[in-house]
């Protein structure tokens, strides 16, 4: 192992002269002594022949790229007719080394990495990696109280956003495709939201370690008000189209069983948690950013299967959309920064003519008056601030459920290592017990009902 | 880094004294900037600094976990030797184990009813080149449902040998963990049914979150300014 070393030229080498390519389906050993195979795809007989008198053995890769696999997600399943007799996933096709890439930027820039993990519910994670390297800052007590509703705000938005998105892709991909349509039509009006408030729809880098990176605009409260009340009554269509429906109950009820034993061997948590009737939300349990001041309930099912994760996805839409109201009550005048210059990004930002940037009476402060501001400035983004040597791990409640973050310092300007406990990597170890002894379409239906964002998954 | 004089179990006894323990030293910096490569011009070049982790807690460690602590020892009875030591930071407790006792920790952490940590969140690596002998840490992140607490525990092994046992019959969550950690630091968890890479091709050579992985990156030029590739340009660290 550490007597190898690696050159560039090894890990980047094209594959060898296509003449070797039968070589390739020769075994290599694990550490374990297990063999492990690479199969290009038709060509499993030159590894396994059936054995004698064994019925025809019948594998189909699903994915990685399939409509109703959620993304780059590969599914080995092996069939005896209809029925799913084994499973396994194979992920890794998103990996993009997001962590690795997060040990080269500030700390700062850290929030710009960790968004773009499960981006269906992005701020979610800069959430959680604002809390965690505040954390390992010893500065959670100096976060503005403003700065702490609008997170709350933000990442409940980014809930229903989330719960959207997964019952329309849920819908489409067992064949409801209203629901898709619907659920995509009410996502619109939040990332409108999205985009008036941190300029993107997706990928904001909003929440960063210190507070948010712009106050919200002025006047956004009536719109948020107007979407509320907008979503309270879309929801209904949603709700009056799925729930009960019997086509939807006959494709979802005992579907993709896994009770509580199961989840917990497993580490499953978030909605199919929920499911089997254990009320565990990090947001009551553990509760952060002032969640113990919300009034909200947490919805359980006891059916353990993909119809219970629905209708708590369902629930959870209301519950967020009464968390948001709350947050417009308690919002009030004040910053949104941690007041520690040493920490807190220099300027404001606003939009100008051509586009969002540092607000231009700071431009001016420091390029006509302030050389020691424009040191500061220019030390703060360069170099970063400096996090004290330590670990920390900080989990929230996201849309899929524990969404933890473990940061390492080294006492530098850069996470030393940053690891996202991504509850979608981890939920998706359950396919195989939800799925095998089932049929090939409750697969479909299972992984709907798991929620995976493969940019969490492989990060 | 503790060397142990004392018997097991003498180390938790409360200590009234300075703190005896040895300081964890992760790095040490010189100059202003921490840069190296370019003259340091601040007149701050000779400063000269250590950076130190937290190091080991003295009791009471405060809230439940000395409670957690006492259970754990009595738990293990003979076995809280292999208990390096317990730290405390950001409000959060750190259980250093020796990797040969790591199983029957995590055992009695799950199992015992005052501590019942049943809900395993997954493996960390975290490698650190410098701290030889104890070049690889493993992290893991235990959470209780019953209490509602969460512990951390964390083993070491060498690079040389970089095997560490599996708890995957413990935690069966911790499969893909341990496959990720594998993937992506080298860390062999004896005991794992299919250690095979998760995220990388499985053909792939080295671990890619080791701190002495080459990036590959080159130089990009733009507009006539030329970028180095993430790992040269200027660090502060």
């Amino acid at each position: 192992m550490s007597d190898t070393t690696y050159t560039t030229a090894d890990a980047f080498d094209e594959p060898q002269d296509p003449a070797d390519e039968a070589v390739t389906n020769q075994p290599f050993e694990t550490t374990e002594g297990d063999k492990v195979y690479t199969v290009t795809g038709g060509d499993w007989d030159t590894i396994q022949a059936p054995d004698e008198g064994e019925k025809e053995r019948l594998i189909v890769n699903m994915g990685p790229q399939h409509p109703s696999t959620h993304g780059v997600l590969r599914m080995i399943v092996e069939l005896d007719g209809e029925a799913v007799t084994k499973m396994r996933c194979a992920i890794g096709y998103l990996h993009t080394g997001i962590e690795k890439n997060m040990e080269f930027r500030s700390w700062t820039q850290g929030a710009t990495f960790v968004t773009r993990m499960d981006y269906v519910a992005g701020l979610h994670n800069e959430l959680v990696y604002a809390l965690a390297v505040e954390k390992l800052m010893g500065i959670e007590d100096q976060i503005p109280e403003r700065a702490s509703v609008i997170r709350v705000m933000m990442s409940e938005l980014s809930r229903i956003a989330s719960h959207l998105v997964a019952i329309a892709t849920g819908g489409m991909e067992l064949g409801a495709l209203t629901g898709m349509t619907q659920g995509f039509r009410d996502r619109e009006p939040i990332l409108d939201l999205f985009e008036a408030i941190t300029g993107l729809r997706m990928n904001h880098a909003y929440i960063r370690p210190g507070g948010v990176s712009v106050d919200l605009p002025q006047g956004i409260e009536k719109t948020i008000k107007e979407t509320i009340d907008l979503c309270r009554l879309r929801f209904k269509d949603t709700a009056n189209l799925l729930i009960g429906n019997s086509i939807w109950l006959g494709r979802t009820q005992g579907v993709g069983y896994l009770d509580l034993t199961g989840c917990m061997a497993l580490g499953i948590t978030g909605p199919i948690l929920r499911a089997t009737g254990l009320p565990w939300d990090l947001r009551k349990e553990q509760p952060y950013c002032g969640f113990e001041n919300y009034e909200f309930s947490v919805p359980t099912e006891t059916t353990c299967d993909v119809y219970g994760r629905f209708l708590i996805r369902m629930a959870e839409l209301q519950e967020s959309l009464n968390i948001v109201e709350q947050c417009l009550d308690r919002l009030q005048p004040g910053p949104v920064m941690v007041e520690d210059k040493k920490i807190s990004w220099p300027s404001q930002l606003t939009v100008g003519g051509d586009g969002q940037g540092n607000s231009l009476e700071h431009i001016k402060e420091i390029m006509g008056t302030s050389m020691e501001a424009l040191i500061h400035h220019f030390k703060l983004v360069t170099e970063g601030f400096r996090v004290p040597a330590g670990q920390a791990y900080v989990a929230v409640e996201s849309a899929k459920g524990e969404l933890g973050m473990h940061v390492v310092s080294d006492g530098g300007t850069r996470p030393y290592r940053a690891h996202m406990r991504d509850p979608s990597f981890t939920n998706l170890q359950s396919v195989a017990a939800m799925t095998e002894g089932g049929m090939l379409s409750d697969v479909v239906a299972s992984i709907s009902s798991i929620d995976p964002v493969m940019g969490g998954v492989d990060r | 880094m503790t060397t142990p004089t004392s018997e097991p179990g003498d180390e938790l006894e409360p200590s009234f004294g300075i703190p005896i323990a040895p300081l964890e030293i992760a790095e040490h910096r010189t100059g202003q900037f921490g840069i190296t490569g370019s003259p340091d011009v601040s007149g701050y070049g000779g400063l000269s600094s250590n950076v130190v982790l937290p190091p080991e807690s003295l009791r009471p460690f405060g809230g439940w976990f000395d409670e957690v602590a006492d259970s754990l020892v009595e738990a293990l009875g003979t076995g809280s030797g292999g208990i390096e030591k317990f730290v405390v930071e950001n409000g959060q407790l750190t259980i250093h184990v020796k990797r040969d006792n790591l199983h029957e920790i995590a055992q009695a952490l799950r199992d015992d009813p005052l501590l019942r940590f049943e809900m395993s969140l997954g493996v960390n690596g975290v490698h650190w080149p410098q701290e030889s002998g104890r070049e690889l840490h493993a992290v893991y992140h235990l959470r209780s449902y019953t209490h509602n607490r969460m512990v951390r525990v964390e083993s070491t092994c060498p690079d040389a040998d970089p095997h560490i046992p599996s708890l995957t019959d413990i935690y069966p969550t911790n499969d893909w963990h341990e496959r990720e950690t594998y993937d992506m630091f080298g860390i062999i968890f004896d005991g794992h049914p299919y250690l095979t890479r998760i995220q990388m091709p499985d053909d792939w050579p080295g671990h890619p979150q080791r701190k002495d992985y080459p990036l590959g990156g080159i130089p990009v030029e733009y507009k006539g300014a030329t970028t180095p590739p993430p790992d040269q340009r200027r660090s502060y660290n």
